[in-house]
């Protein structure tokens, strides 16, 4: 296996699902003579010319419609949309034609579209330009939402969701494109649904997805050494719908559980895992679960305040740490 | 065209007229629930663009005022019905109702609810038609008040950019909603909006079925020759409120009389008869012919069909 960036992997996914199929398209904004923001379409538009790597006028609303007009037809297009934050103005379409069409035609159409976008805060971006939006995502009928912790999975979870005759949402995040990771030279095909045990542990269960399983993972390597704690993680990278199953089987090792967010907390991953636990092993638990996550507040620009906004690994260890009354 | 065509499409917008006034008494009846939008005044737009291009072959798409279109691209009205009254024979199997008429084995891509949400739809089918490279074209028919939404310049602007099969038909019946054009439009007359995508335009009557053929010709052959999009804006009227619950308080009865008198089945229907195609005779037997057939057929087959099976709710979510 080849060490190969997460930009990397997503532009090697593209390429080939577009050398297979000349009906995968690409479009979003600066995606073809630019390159890509973050490089996941370079080389693109010089292999498969303007009218498959198409770069759209900044209309997000109507060049996700357009991109799911297409689907209708068998067409699958990879939407990228720049920022999350930008996505605020293609959900119209992307919830309101895209999830559901399959239903309200009785299933005679389907919109077998790509949608990425990455989020996150990434470096004093300001409040509209940092947002985690993949509660929003996760809660809409008809649309599966997975994000990549690394660059297997970016590159799995991006050809699986091409293939798919559903609508996928690939939440990415700003500041992981450079992140390295091992990636199989062969193709290969990460499951839509599912958890994945990064690492296994059998006193405490970690979730995190995507940069939020780093947190769990740098915190669990703390807990075990300083703390002979030993901590399970579990990647969620599909995050609707979520691995009942797993979450179930991981809690009743553990009995315990925190799960980690870099959204805020309301209405979010956490409280979606917090309510399957409930649901699920209510009676295996030695202890509340426990959610680490931001503070409800727009995305500061200073620097500090920005710090102050976001958790990171040292609040998944605290987490653990109140969990057992160490702290 | 002969008259023999002209006299199949008067009765299919007779039949349109006749299927949508029976939904009026379905609805009333609690038949069918939800929002019901009816087309009775606009049938010559339908039928005048739809004659001009190729039913079941072109693409076409709306808003929720759409059974008359589905219709006309080849659905069976007995699904549609069917559809209103929510079974599981209905053509999107009771899980769409009258906003939501799909049929896409004729190329009806459907009815949608938000106002302008097809335009980027319609485009994207003609960009699909695009890269496939077949000779449909892409046909979006919305009302004057969908030009106010974002996505009519957004997909204006690309549908230019990328030269797209696509033609939008604009049937200006001058109310958005209970919003009369004038109170919510600087631009009354919608053509000329489009002239700053530089998009070919044209407006004409949309009461007289051959005015609208006529333009509608053109507008098809420029789209299918390659030539890029067309923007067609017809003048018409909708007699009936924007929905059931739409008591038209904000219009004066004058007006509607005045627009009644410019009646699309009549005005096709008259000149039939002065030119000795048909007689006032024939046109009243046919009327009660599409009565018997609504009432014996269309009807009797959404009363009697079976409602959709409660343990398949969750059928048709993900593929």
């Amino acid at each position: 296996m080849a060490e190969i960036m997460y930009w990397e992997a997503l532009q090697r996914a593209h390429d080939e699902e577009m050398a297979r199929d000349p009906l995968v398209i690409c479009m979003g904004e600066d995606i073809g003579v630019a390159g890509g923001t973050y490089k996941a379409t370079k080389g693109l538009y010089e292999k498969y010319g303007p009218l498959r790597v198409i770069d759209t006028p900044i209309s997000e609303n109507s060049y996700t419609g357009l991109g799911i007009g297409a689907s209708f037809l068998g067409v699958r297009p990879i939407i990228e949309i720049m920022s999350v934050n930008f996505a605020w103005l293609a959900m119209d379409q992307m919830f309101n034609s895209a999830a559901k069409v399959r239903y309200m035609s009785g299933g005679q159409l389907t919109a077998p579209v790509v949608f990425r976008s990455p989020g996150g805060s990434a470096h004093q971006l300001g409040a509209q330009h940092s947002a985690r939006m993949e509660k929003v995502f996760m809660g809409i009928a008809g649309l599966r939402v997975v994000t990549p912790s690394n660059p297997k999975q970016a590159y799995g979870l991006l050809k699986s969701a091409v293939r798919s005759d559903d609508p996928v949402f690939i939440n990415e995040h700003e500041l992981m494109y450079n992140w390295k990771g091992e990636v199989p030279e062969g193709e290969y095909f990460h499951p839509l649904e599912g958890s994945e045990i990064a690492r296994s542990g059998t006193d405490v269960t970690l979730f995190g997805y995507n940069i939020s399983v780093h947190w769990c993972l740098k915190a669990a390597e703390i807990l075990a050494s300083q703390y002979n704690i030993s901590a399970e993680v579990v990647d969620l990278y599909a995050l609707s719908p979520l691995d009942r199953a797993g979450i179930k089987q991981s809690v009743c090792k553990t009995h315990r559980a925190v799960i980690a967010e870099e959204d805020e907390a309301p209405c979010g991953v956490g409280a979606e895992v917090m309510a399957i636990i409930n649901e699920e092993c209510f009676f295996d638990l030695d202890a509340a679960p426990v959610r680490v996550h931001s503070a409800l507040v727009p995305q500061p620009y200073n620097h500090k305040l920005e710090m102050a906004a976001i958790p990171d690994h040292e609040d998944v260890v605290n987490a653990v740490l109140k969990l057992f009354g160490k702290a | 065209m002969k008259p023999e065509d002209k006299k199949r499409v008067l009765r299919e917008m007779v039949l349109a007229r006749r299927f949508e006034e029976r939904c009026y008494q379905a609805y009333i009846e609690r038949k069918i629930g939800g929002f019901l939008h009816l087309y009775p005044g606009q049938e010559a737009c339908c039928q005048g663009v739809m004659e001009a291009a190729r039913p079941g072959h072109d693409y076409v798409i709306t808003g929720y005022r759409d059974h008359v279109h589905a219709i006309k691209c080849g659905s069976d009205p007995k699904e549609v019905m069917a559809e209103l009254y929510g079974k599981e024979t209905g053509v999107s199997k009771g899980r769409g109702g009258s906003m939501h008429i799909f049929d896409v084995k004729h190329h009806f891509m459907g009815g949608y609810a938000l106002v302008g949400g097809p335009f980027p739809l319609a485009a994207g089918i003609a960009k699909a038609i695009q890269l496939k490279g077949g000779d449909e074209i892409s046909i979006c028919f919305l009302g004057d008040a969908a030009n106010n939404q974002g996505t009519f310049h957004e997909t204006l602007n690309m549908a230019a950019l990328y030269k797209l099969p696509v033609l939008f038909v604009c049937e200006n019946n001058q109310y958005g909603i209970g919003t009369a054009i004038d109170r919510s439009t600087a631009v009354l007359d919608q053509f000329k909006r489009v002239c700053g995508y530089d998009i070919a335009a044209s407006q004409c009557d949309g009461q007289d079925f051959d005015v609208v053929h006529e333009h509608a010709k053109k507008a098809v052959a420029h789209v299918r020759n390659g030539n890029g999009p067309y923007f067609l804006e017809l003048m018409t009227y909708r007699y009936r409120g924007h929905s059931m619950s739409d008591s038209r308080g904000y219009r004066t009865r004058e007006e509607e009389e005045l627009w009644k008198q410019r009646d699309p089945i009549f005005i096709l229907r008259d000149r039939l008869i002065d030119a000795g195609a048909m007689t006032m005779d024939a046109f009243h037997a046919l009327e009660k012919e599409i009565d018997h057939y609504i009432e014996n057929e269309v009807i009797k087959f959404a009363e009697e069909s079976p409602e959709p099976n409660v343990a398949e709710l969750e059928k048709y979510v993900l593929a």
